[in-house]
């Protein structure tokens, strides 16, 4: 990027400019990190960005939860590169997380490839990656590191802890796990365990990925990514993110080429679009990372009281919010989440945003999340002083 | 003080607001069912110190709730009710939303349920100039506290005075206030002929010595 180019960007409005990613190292042997299937892992690697500025009080920080193949790129652009964070329209000055008010903290979760330790790692035992000799992790685990990481910054209480999808349920857990370290929690699109549809769905996703004979038990580091396994099975999760109706405004049944080839050529442009999407996380994703982050949010299940229970109240505030059209996490999930809270007595707020965009929505519905979002954080910093000042 | 200081400040508030506002016990735990965009809420967390959660179905009006940070539950009134544990709240607000849902009987009951009373506002059907309509015009009423054309109206349950009078008492229900309102304020006589709107104070119970006066002017007419 030019100079020019990185001015532009810091004196856009809503933009946090040029970002790091920054790592931080913990669980060193013997103090290895527990995790839930028993086993342990040390040492750990998170990647983390940050943006805006944290106060004095320690009181303004906001984690900010990726989804399945996300990272901790979530707002600004790197040194030289133009790819902006996968939530960009949501962090930044005067945008829904402010980074004029707020610190805005996003990391890489454990498992994934994009700096954090995941199965692609180094294991310091063998000098070589981890593949399947990576323990298996859970949502639980990848939260535990992030109070790692949260400890290491100093911070007590997040003002709020906000994500869709995967990153909605790392929402969950935080209050699930560490509810005193919570003030408010933004889950959105998500739900509180994944029901056999949702498993179904991964297990053709993995199925996918372990039948390509690449794939070579998960040891393919030498030799390249599982490529065609790898690719079906992001076309396979790119379906479940778009709605019917967003399918057919943005394809319908358009050709590529004018005209059928009757060749098994990609005739139709959702088919050349989900061949896009597929090759290109190929380049960017860790096959084995895949396997291990759809069984951990296949294992995820706060149902059953497990959120809040009677016996242990918490005053974590919560805003959930779902989309009328996502079908792989649809609104009735988000109101089963509703009713532990309705439950456990829990001050919140639920809406179901009318979006034709499917699973999508989470990322790409701006207006909305951001009037809910700020609002939300307002009274959550606030209190009644909100209504007092009449905002 | 709250209340003249509130009063005071608000010349514009809906009268139904200003009886409701009066009523509800400073610092208790309100449910309000259709809460709209939150105003009497709005009032009651601010000056009253109310722990207030809404439940509205409209979009719009979740978003103006959520402006004014309040909480609010994107949901219908039915669903939205069933899922509370008993006693959860020490009032349950059903303000000109239980004429709206299908089974009154069944909203008014769970709402007894998760809260010692209950606040019913509705539009009085029997209202004189419904009656004039209906029986000299043969036209469905439109007035102003039922404004809406048969095409287009929210309503599905049309109701006097008298006839939530009866169903109270059918129901075992305690009476505890009666309040009835037309356009410039309160009245006492003949509300089911001169009443636009209604407001009950409910709880359990087949006590209605509580509520003997306003059943009587309630049966006058």
């Amino acid at each position: 990027m030019s100079i020019s180019e990185a001015q532009k960007l810091n004196t856009d409005q809503g933009s946090v400019g040029i970002v790091d990613t920054q790592y931080y190292t913990f669980a060193k042997p013997p103090n290895e990190l527990k995790l839930e299937c028993g086993k342990s892992l040390g040492p750990v690697t998170l990647a983390y960005e940050t943006y805006g500025r944290l106060n004095a009080d320690q009181s303004n920080a906001i984690l900010v939860c990726h989804a399945l193949s996300g990272d901790a790129h979530a707002a600004g652009v790197h040194e030289g590169e133009d790819n902006p964070g996968w939530w960009e329209d949501m962090i930044g000055p005067g945008k829904a997380f402010d980074t004029d008010r707020y610190f805005v903290i996003c990391s890489n979760v454990i498992g994934g490839c994009k700096g954090s330790t995941g199965p692609s790692s180094i294991n310091p035992k063998t000098g070589q990656s981890y593949a399947l000799d990576f323990p298996m992790i859970t949502v639980a685990d990848m939260v535990n590191a992030q109070r790692h990481l949260i400890d290491h910054l100093g911070i007590g209480k997040l003002l709020s802890v906000a994500g869709g999808s995967m990153g909605g349920m790392q929402v969950l857990q935080w209050v699930a796990s560490y509810p005193e370290r919570v003030r408010s929690a933004i889950p959105i699109a998500t739900a509180l365990k994944h029901s056999p549809q949702q498993i179904a769905f991964n297990e053709v996703v993995r199925q996918s990925i372990m039948a390509d004979p690449d794939w070579r038990q998960g040891n393919y580091y030498e030799y390249g990514q599982p490529a065609k396994g790898l690719a079906v099975a992001r076309m396979i999760g790119h379906i479940t993110f778009m709605s019917d109706q967003s399918m057919e405004e943005k394809f319908s049944r358009r050709l590529k080429n004018g005209d059928y080839s009757f060749k098994f050529g990609a005739d139709f442009e959702v088919e050349g679009y989900l061949r896009y999407r597929g090759d290109s996380f190929v380049k960017r994703f860790d096959a084995n990372s895949y396997l291990y982050i759809t069984k951990a949010i296949d294992y995820f299940d706060l149902s059953d009281r497990k959120l809040v229970s009677r016996d242990k109240p918490i005053d974590t505030r919560f805003l959930v919010i779902s989309f009328k059209s996502d079908w792989l996490y649809p609104c009735y999930q988000s109101q089963e989440i509703v009713r532990q809270l309705k439950a456990g007595f829990i001050e919140a707020t639920s809406c179901e945003v009318a979006s034709t965009y499917g699973h999508d929505a989470f990322l790409v519905e701006v207006e909305e999340q951001t009037h809910l979002i700020r609002h939300f954080l307002e009274k959550t910093t606030y209190g009644n002083g909100t209504l007092e000042s009449g905002i | 003080m709250e209340t003249e200081r509130w009063n005071l400040e608000s010349k514009d508030a809906r009268l139904d607001h200003q009886i409701i506002f009066d009523l509800i016990e400073p610092g208790s735990k309100v449910l309000d069912l259709g809460c709209g965009n939150g105003e009497l809420m709005y009032i009651l967390t601010r000056e009253k110190n109310v722990r207030a959660q809404g439940i509205e179905v409209d979009d719009t009006a979740v978003y103006e709730c959520v402006k004014k940070g309040l909480s609010v539950f994107h949901s219908d009134i039915e669903t939205g009710l069933v899922e509370y544990p008993d006693r959860s709240f020490d009032y349950v607000i059903l303000n000109q939303s239980m004429q709206e849902v299908k089974k009154a009987d069944f909203v008014i009951e769970e709402s007894l349920r998760v809260a010692g009373k209950i606040v019913v506002g509705f539009p009085n059907f029997a209202y004189i100039k419904s009656r004039v309509m209906l029986f000299f015009q043969g036209r469905s009423p439109i007035t102003p506290s039922l404004p809406y054309r048969w095409y287009d109206t929210p309503n599905v349950r049309f109701l006097s005075i008298s006839d939530f009078t009866d169903f109270s008492r059918e129901k075992h229900l305690r009476v505890l206030t009666a309040r009835y309102l037309d356009d410039n304020g309160e009245i006492r006589w003949l509300p089911n002929l001169r009443a636009l709107n209604a407001i009950f104070v409910l709880a359990k119970g087949n006590d209605t010595s509580a509520a003997a006066g306003a059943g009587e002017a309630a049966g006058i007419s």
